[in-house]
């Protein structure tokens, strides 16, 4: 029942040699799997500095095995000095931030499945796309490279606040080449990701096949085409200010630092800079990023649920515009970030509303994801349990957006480990679900092999009970005021809310023990799991309408005419109880 | 495994709200004329999105559990009139709770950081430097020195860079590593930092505030009780960013003259 048109030619032959086919390869199938070995890499390195962090803030008196191995300047003995605490704080969240929450559901992803969605057979710019992978991992060499410098990675955190971050070794430790590097390796990964978003763009602008109109495009690829747009407005900022800050640093200019500041005992040459202009430019791209780390997996969820559910997502429409709403706010409310840093004080309230109203289209898209749920047949499949425990982390995390949203509250709530339950349930855990739902989901169709359910489902529970465990008591410890980034607890009124720390840091290693359950699955299941049909779940959406893994040309040189929007489940008067993007069929009744 | 996950996400959920309303962990008693607003607006904050937390979660428990239903003889339900009442009540719920939100708070936020200092405020000064805060009074002059970056020097203990030599005004400048400071009596502190970016942050007088390197940055607050609180750092300034602390002495009036006397004639 397919019909075929003409619409697109494959612009790149099939490669022949092993270099062309797995390492430098221009088939946008291969990057996205690429992109998610990186991703998959770095979010390993990323929990285990996390571990090494939260024994370090329960016992910090305990000698970690082989951590002198890492560093014996940095960890005498085992024991982290307070500047290797901070060093490994400033590595995790700049390789969770870049290389996993950006990369896995965004790049890895939105590579492998955006141009088999829309009907096409590749990107836009295939060499583009090759080299926004190989740009993409040397920044992460260059990042990676950090923890083997003299002085150690740098401490001034994922946000590299100037003008800790700006000028060199009289700052402290790992402020010479590792901040160096650290600012180098980001503007590297800027212009990969610069390079990812136009082709994402143009790909999803010009390459749709025959019927493919924009409201018939699943919500998986809207998420990533408006995610591509805020990428390129934001990396675009980042990339200068990254330069710049490499030119305070190297080149004797003063952007980010003021004139007059002692440190080491020497007067700083530096002259006229700004201190606040950093945190401008950083937080006009650090908050479309939180964007970028989380619309892509509100579309995968979007995408897989009613696959489980057996019926329509509710409110297509709204859910599309409310992406492209959040979107669109996402640049208006960097400032709230910035209450308490010394800008003037008025333009708190003007970046205040918008953040708060960003919170409409985020409530929207939840209860949209709820509403869904309702009345459904559920086939709870683990791609499907990780929906529905996104749904839950998101609820969780986006509440606690009213309280850091309001300048009043703020003021005494910032810098508080309130905040570090805020981002971690809002964009690093519900951006991970999506991630494991999109991976539990799509493996079968990027490896040809299904994955254990049993062991899916165990991964489910001791994560999703984990990170409650992890992150829910980090918000009472930022109601009583335990400030973040302290590498020990030596204050008065924080000694007694160690307790609640050493619960946490339980939490964290079970549960960062969890995903190598998951990790045994993914590789497990790549050449034992049983073979995958072309379309396992009952799916809609183009991707499975082709085999399992898809071919080189993805559809086998067939040019794929779409009749239907990605949202026909629980339909009535057919053979089955959907109907695919392919299927000219007309649809009666649900 | 629906009804699993319903009652998984229930427990959670009332555990969760259920720490919180007991105050298991929470703020410390507020000794400041800032603090009342800011605490209102905490707990009316709390009320509203404690009760759409537990909405969500137990709504999605729910109907989870409704959804692991699979019986061959049931239909799907699609949600009762589509998807339209639900983005007109979040649209109307959410915005009111927004605006009203927005409205109450920035007047809380307007008092502290918005009005003028009232003009009978003390000053003081405070720098900031890695790892340590110092606090200058104007000595029984009257007057601030003039800072001079260059004179910076710790080792003889001229944290603010003045020049007594040649700058009267500094001559008799009281400079401490605690801030002291009368009970019931408008506070304007000026915050300078030397080197990187740290905040001011007394959790008992709810507020904080970022020293920025290159600007004199104004922060007024009045103590309404005597005590002890710890002040420390809340913006990353180095290796030492975690012991960066001082103490804030609130005293009444007549102990505060007594020691200001004392400071000066030292």
């Amino acid at each position: 029942m397919q019909e075929t048109s003409q619409h697109a030619v494959h612009q790149h032959a099939p490669p022949t040699s092993f270099i062309r086919k797995h390492v430098f390869s221009l088939d946008h199938k291969v990057i996205g799997k690429q992109y998610y070995g990186l991703a998959l890499v770095a979010v390993f390195i990323g929990m285990v500095l996390s571990w090494l962090m939260r024994i370090h803030l329960a016992w910090p008196t305990w000698p970690i095995p082989g951590l002198d191995k890492l560093s014996a300047v940095g960890a005498p003995g085992g024991v982290m000095t307070p500047e290797y605490y901070l060093s490994l704080m400033t590595m995790h969240g700049t390789i969770m931030v870049f290389f996993v929450l950006t990369n896995a559901p965004f790049a890895a992803f939105g590579n492998y499945f955006l141009p088999i969605q829309i009907g096409a057979e590749d990107m836009a710019f295939p060499r583009f796309n090759m080299m926004s992978f190989w740009t993409t991992f040397v920044a992460f060499l260059v990042m990676v490279t950090a923890f083997f410098v003299s002085d150690g990675p740098p401490i001034s955190g994922w946000t590299a606040y100037a003008p800790l971050s700006a000028i060199g070794k009289d700052a402290g430790p790992g402020l010479a080449m590792g901040q160096n590097l650290w600012a180098i390796s980001i503007a590297i990964f800027c212009i990969g990701s610069l390079l990812g978003a136009l082709n994402f763009i143009a790909t999803t602008l010009d390459l749709r096949t025959k019927g493919m109109s924009l409201s018939r495009m699943p919500y998986s690829t809207w998420a990533w085409f408006v995610t591509a747009v805020i990428s390129l407005l934001a990396f675009a900022v980042l990339l200068p200010a990254c330069i710049l800050l490499i030119l305070d640093r190297t080149a004797g200019t003063s952007f980010f630092v003021a004139s007059g500041l002692v440190l080491s005992d020497h007067l700083q040459p530096h002259s006229g800079g700004s201190t606040l202009l950093w945190q401008h430019l950083f937080w006009f791209f650090g908050h479309p990023e939180v964007y970028i780390a989380i619309l892509p997996s509100i579309g995968i969820v979007a995408t897989i649920l009613p696959v489980f559910a057996r019926k329509p997502l509710l409110g297509p429409r709204a859910t599309i515009g409310c992406m492209i709403a959040i979107g669109f706010l996402s640049y208006m409310v960097w400032g709230h970030h910035m209450f308490v840093s010394g800008m003037n004080p008025f333009s708190a309230n003007l970046f205040s509303v918008p953040t708060l109203f960003i919170t409409i289209p985020a409530t929207i898209l939840t209860l949209l994801l709820i509403g869904t749920v309702y009345g459904a047949k559920m086939r709870f499949t683990t791609p499907a349990l990780f929906c529905l425990g996104f749904i839950s982390v998101f609820i969780s995390g986006g509440v606690s957006g009213f309280f850091l949203a309001q300048p009043s509250l703020d003021v005494y709530l910032h810098a508080t480990y309130f905040v570090v339950a805020h981002f971690h349930f809002v964009m690093a855990v519900a951006s991970i679900f999506g991630v494991f739902a999109g991976t539990y989901f799509w493996a079968p169709k990027m490896f040809g092999r299904m994955m254990n359910e049993t062991l899916g489902k165990w991964h489910f529970w001791l994560t999703f009970i984990g990170v409650y465990c992890i992150f829910m008591p980090m918000h009472y410890l930022g109601m009583a005021g335990n400030v973040r980034r302290y590498s020990a607890f030596v204050d008065d009124y924080l000694i007694p809310l160690i307790p609640v720390h050493k619960f946490i840091t339980i939490a964290a290693l079970a549960t960062g023990a969890a995903q190598f359950i998951f990790l045994f699955n993914l590789i497990w299941s790549r050449f034992k799991g049983p073979i995958a049909s072309d379309n396992p779940w009952e799916a809609t959406s183009l991707e499975w309408s082709t085999s399992s893994p898809p071919p080189f040309d993805n559809f086998g040189g067939r040019h794929m005419v779409v009749y239907q929007g990605p949202n026909e489940y629980g339909v009535e008067g057919s053979d089955k109880d959907y109907v695919m993007q392919t299927s000219p069929e007309k649809i009666v009744t649900r | 495994m629906g009804k699993l996950f319903a009652v998984v996400v229930a427990i959670i959920t009332i555990i969760s709200v259920a720490i919180f309303v007991m105050h298991t962990w929470w703020m410390p008693i507020d000794v400041s004329t800032n603090g009342p607003a800011i605490d209102r607006q905490m707990d009316d904050t709390m009320i509203g999105v404690g009760v759409l937390f537990l909405a969500g979660q137990l709504v999605l428990a729910a109907f989870a559990w409704g959804s692991s239903n699979t019986s061959s003889g049931r239909k799907i339900k699609i949600f009762p009139g589509g998807a339209t009442p639900l983005v007109a009540g979040a649209i109307i719920l959410v915005g009111l709770e927004v605006l009203t939100l927005t409205f109450v708070g920035s007047k809380a936020w307007g008092a502290i950081y918005v009005a003028p200092p009232p003009a009978d405020s003390m000053r003081i000064d405070v720098q900031a430097e890695q790892f340590a805060f110092y606090f200058r009074y104007a000595g029984p002059d009257g007057k601030f020195g003039a800072i001079h970056p260059d004179k910076i020097d710790d080792g003889s203990g001229n944290y603010f860079g003045l020049d007594p030599a040649n700058d009267i005004a500094a001559r008799d400048d009281i400079v401490v590593g605690s801030l002291t400071i009368p009970v019931n009596t408008p506070i304007w502190l000026t915050l300078h930092s030397k080197d990187v970016g740290h905040s001011f942050y007394v959790r008992e007088l709810r507020v904080q505030q970022d020293f920025v390197p290159g600007l004199e940055i104004p922060l007024h607050f009045t103590a309404t009780q005597t005590g002890k609180f710890e002040l420390v750092c809340t913006q990353l300034c180095g290796l030492g960013h975690y012991n960066m602390k001082a103490y804030v002495e609130v005293v009444s009036q007549g102990d505060f003259q007594q020691w200001l006397k004392t400071q000066a004639g030292q």
